[in-house]
């Protein structure tokens, strides 16, 4: 698959708030990549950038080889579809879709055949002759995207195109923009905040915080192994501790943490004596009325918490923190109150390097020279 | 239930009409309603040989009012009129355009710049003018000095001195529309069209003049109607060869001391301004941003 969209060092500031930071991102050509991250993450400000409505303060954007900053947006083979939709309200809605032809002067016949074609495509057949005004919310997303995929772009960059929907037709444009995606083969650059959004339809995720790409990788690959205690908590709910790595042994490392070690799976970028934090998931989170090998945590039942499909159970370790930890099906439940021994498979686990420790160290560093 | 309680409660709790409405109505019955049908009785008045008004009813006022050296003025001022709404089209819409657009501390600074002169009175401000365009002005003084002509050049006294003073005054009314419209306008609009290839002159024709033609219309309507009015910057920078509606209706008034001609002048200029106001609302014309 070659590279459709690359940035490479892309920096911006606005001032003194630097906004994108060092920004390397390699987007294959036809594929579904996702800009996720809280809002001021820089999200769609790298967005922005890649559409031509912001310069780069460095660095620099190739679209197809080309680099692309010298180029105004409507040289630009890319379209946006907007968060606000931003359709013409003076123009009906086959005047919105044809803008992108008339701009390129193509024959008149042509336009009405290509609009009336791509109203079929997004289920707007009849609505020619309406403005804007007169549709709700998910047909006016529809003509956004409509106006906006009728130029045939190499790439559609999304802005939260959904943002503005409510859950049930959110869910349903989801699966519809997936399969528009694949049919016409076209590279999605999508940017959202919403974690769910991003799982089911990205082929790539890109986790973006404070301005930095903290993970680009598949969603299976991030929820499973997450590269930083952000993206870890960030993407679905998860089990922390922070503690200290005090053996590796044959790929499983022990981490001591304030109640206790634990055991969990590692590579070799691990070391003996260093900060660093686990994450396990509730659904990998086992709990037994004894104590398990190499597992020292003590926790006691504080609640049960139903949510539709499992059942989750509240427990509280003596430090104060609380795990989250999914029944399994059929399994007895202790009474509130009552003592558990919480462990996992160490596999289950995820040992992820602790920024902190980096600092630790560096300061170490610093005392002996 | 609940709401029909609280609306009575709300009808019982407010002052009467009399008394907020009341003395505002009071007022504009004394000072507009009255002074016009005054004027409107007027103009079916005569006067005698000492030039007091007679108060009888003929409709020669009206039937002079159509002699050809009028009418040759209606359309001069018609024609002064629309080429000083073009000129504050045209000088004022990239202005307001870069107000609106201006995001820095320099935009408080570019609206004082068209708010200050109203600070001073409208008659000095066209005296300077004279002043500065006179034969002894310091235009002609710049002008000669930088040796681009041997002599003063003759400026005063032109069709053009007049469009310019009247250019001048007007131009704060074309802005004012013209930078709320353009505030309104959608950033994203005019980046969606330029993402779906739109080339700058290609968004202002589609995009950002069609938006904003409801501020042009106010604008054209705030200007063209009081510039018929204006007689006192054709007085002065016009000297009397470029005579408006204003100027017939000043002169009538004061040196020919005809009032019955002038009233009626008067109500055919009143007739003028509602039926183009109509004609603005026709179109659809928002009513609000000409303040009535």
């Amino acid at each position: 698959m070659s590279t459709i969209v690359e940035l490479t060092g892309v920096n911006k500031l606005y001032g003194t708030n630097h906004v994108v930071k060092d920004l390397n991102i390699k987007v294959d050509e036809g594929e579904f990549l996702t800009l996720l991250g809280s809002s001021g993450c820089g999200k769609t400000t790298t967005l922005r950038m890649i559409a031509g409505f912001e310069e780069p303060t460095t660095g620099s954007i190739k679209v197809e080889g080309e680099s692309i900053e010298e180029k105004e947006p409507f040289e630009r083979n890319v379209n946006t579809v907007f968060q606000t939709y931003a359709l013409f309200p003076h123009k009906t809605i086959f005047d919105n879709i044809a803008y992108g032809l008339k701009m390129k002067k193509v024959p008149k016949a042509e336009i009405r055949e290509r609009v009336l074609e791509m109203m079929e495509m997004v289920q707007l057949t009849g609505f020619e002759n309406r403005y804007p005004s007169q549709l709700s919310g998910g047909q006016k997303q529809r003509v956004a995207i409509a106006r906006a995929l009728i130029n045939r772009p190499r790439v559609l960059l999304l802005d939260e195109p959904l943002g503005a929907l409510d859950l049930k037709l959110r869910k349903q444009m989801q699966l519809e923009l997936k399969r528009l995606q694949k049919k016409l083969n076209i590279t999605f650059i999508y940017v959202t905040h919403d974690q769910e959004e991003a799982l089911t339809m990205s082929d790539r995720i890109a986790i973006m915080h404070d301005g930095v790409v903290d993970q680009l990788s598949t969603p299976t690959e991030i929820y499973e192994h997450p590269a930083t205690r952000f993206v870890a908590t960030f993407i679905g709910e998860t089990n922390i501790y922070d503690g200290c790595v005090t053996s590796v042994h044959e790929g499983v490392a022990t981490v001591t943490l304030e109640n206790g070690a634990v055991k969990v799976k590692c590579d070799d970028s691990f070391s003996i004596l260093e900060y660093a934090t686990v994450s396990v998931r509730p659904e990998k989170m086992r709990f037994d009325s004894k104590m398990h090998e190499g597992f020292e945590l003590v926790a006691v039942v504080k609640d049960y918490v139903y949510v539709g499909s499992v059942l989750k159970c509240i427990v509280s370790l003596p430090n104060g923190n609380e795990l989250k930890i999914e029944r399994l099906a059929g399994q007895e439940l202790p009474q509130i109150g009552s003592r558990i021994y919480p462990y996992w498979e160490p596999e289950d686990g995820v040992l992820i390097h602790n920024d902190s420790y980096k600092i630790f160290k560096a300061l170490d560093e610093i005392k002996l020279a | 239930m609940a709401g029909k309680t609280t609306k009575h409660e709300l009808k019982s709790n407010t002052v009467p009409a009399m008394v907020t409405v009341g003395p505002v109505a009071l007022l504009l019955l004394f000072l507009v309603v009255a002074p016009l049908i005054f004027v409107a009785v007027m103009s079916f008045c005569e006067t005698d040989e000492f030039y007091n008004v007679v108060y009888s009813f003929t409709a020669e006022n009206y039937a002079k009012l159509v002699s050809p050296e009028y009418i040759k003025i209606y359309a001069q001022s018609l024609l002064i009129a629309f080429i000083t709404t073009v000129l504050c089209v045209l000088i004022g819409y990239p202005f307001a355009y870069i107000i609106a657009r201006t995001k820095s501390k320099k935009k408080q600074l570019l609206y004082m710049l068209v708010i200050i002169p109203f600070w001073t009175n409208s008659l000095i401000r066209i005296y300077g003018w004279r002043t500065f365009l006179g034969s002894s002005g310091w235009l002609n003084k710049l002008l000669v000095f930088l040796n681009i002509t041997p002599e003063p050049l003759d400026l005063l006294y032109k069709t053009g001195t007049t469009v310019l003073g009247m250019v001048y005054c007007f131009i704060p009314f074309m802005v004012l529309p013209l930078y709320t419209a353009i505030e309104k306008l959608d950033t994203s609009l005019l980046e969606a069209s330029g993402d779906l290839g739109a080339k700058p002159l290609n968004t202002l024709i589609e995009v950002i003049l069609p938006l904003t033609s409801g501020g042009i219309f106010s604008g054209c309507i705030m200007v063209f109607i009081p510039c018929l009015g204006y007689f006192f910057v054709s007085n002065i920078l016009g000297g009397g060869n470029t005579d408006m509606i204003g100027n017939l209706i000043e002169r009538q008034f004061k040196s020919a001391n005809n009032w019955p001609l002038g009233a009626a002048l008067s109500i055919i200029l009143i007739i003028v301004t509602l039926i183009l106001v109509k004609i603005y609302q026709k179109l659809g014309g928002d009513m609000d941003s000409l303040g009535v």
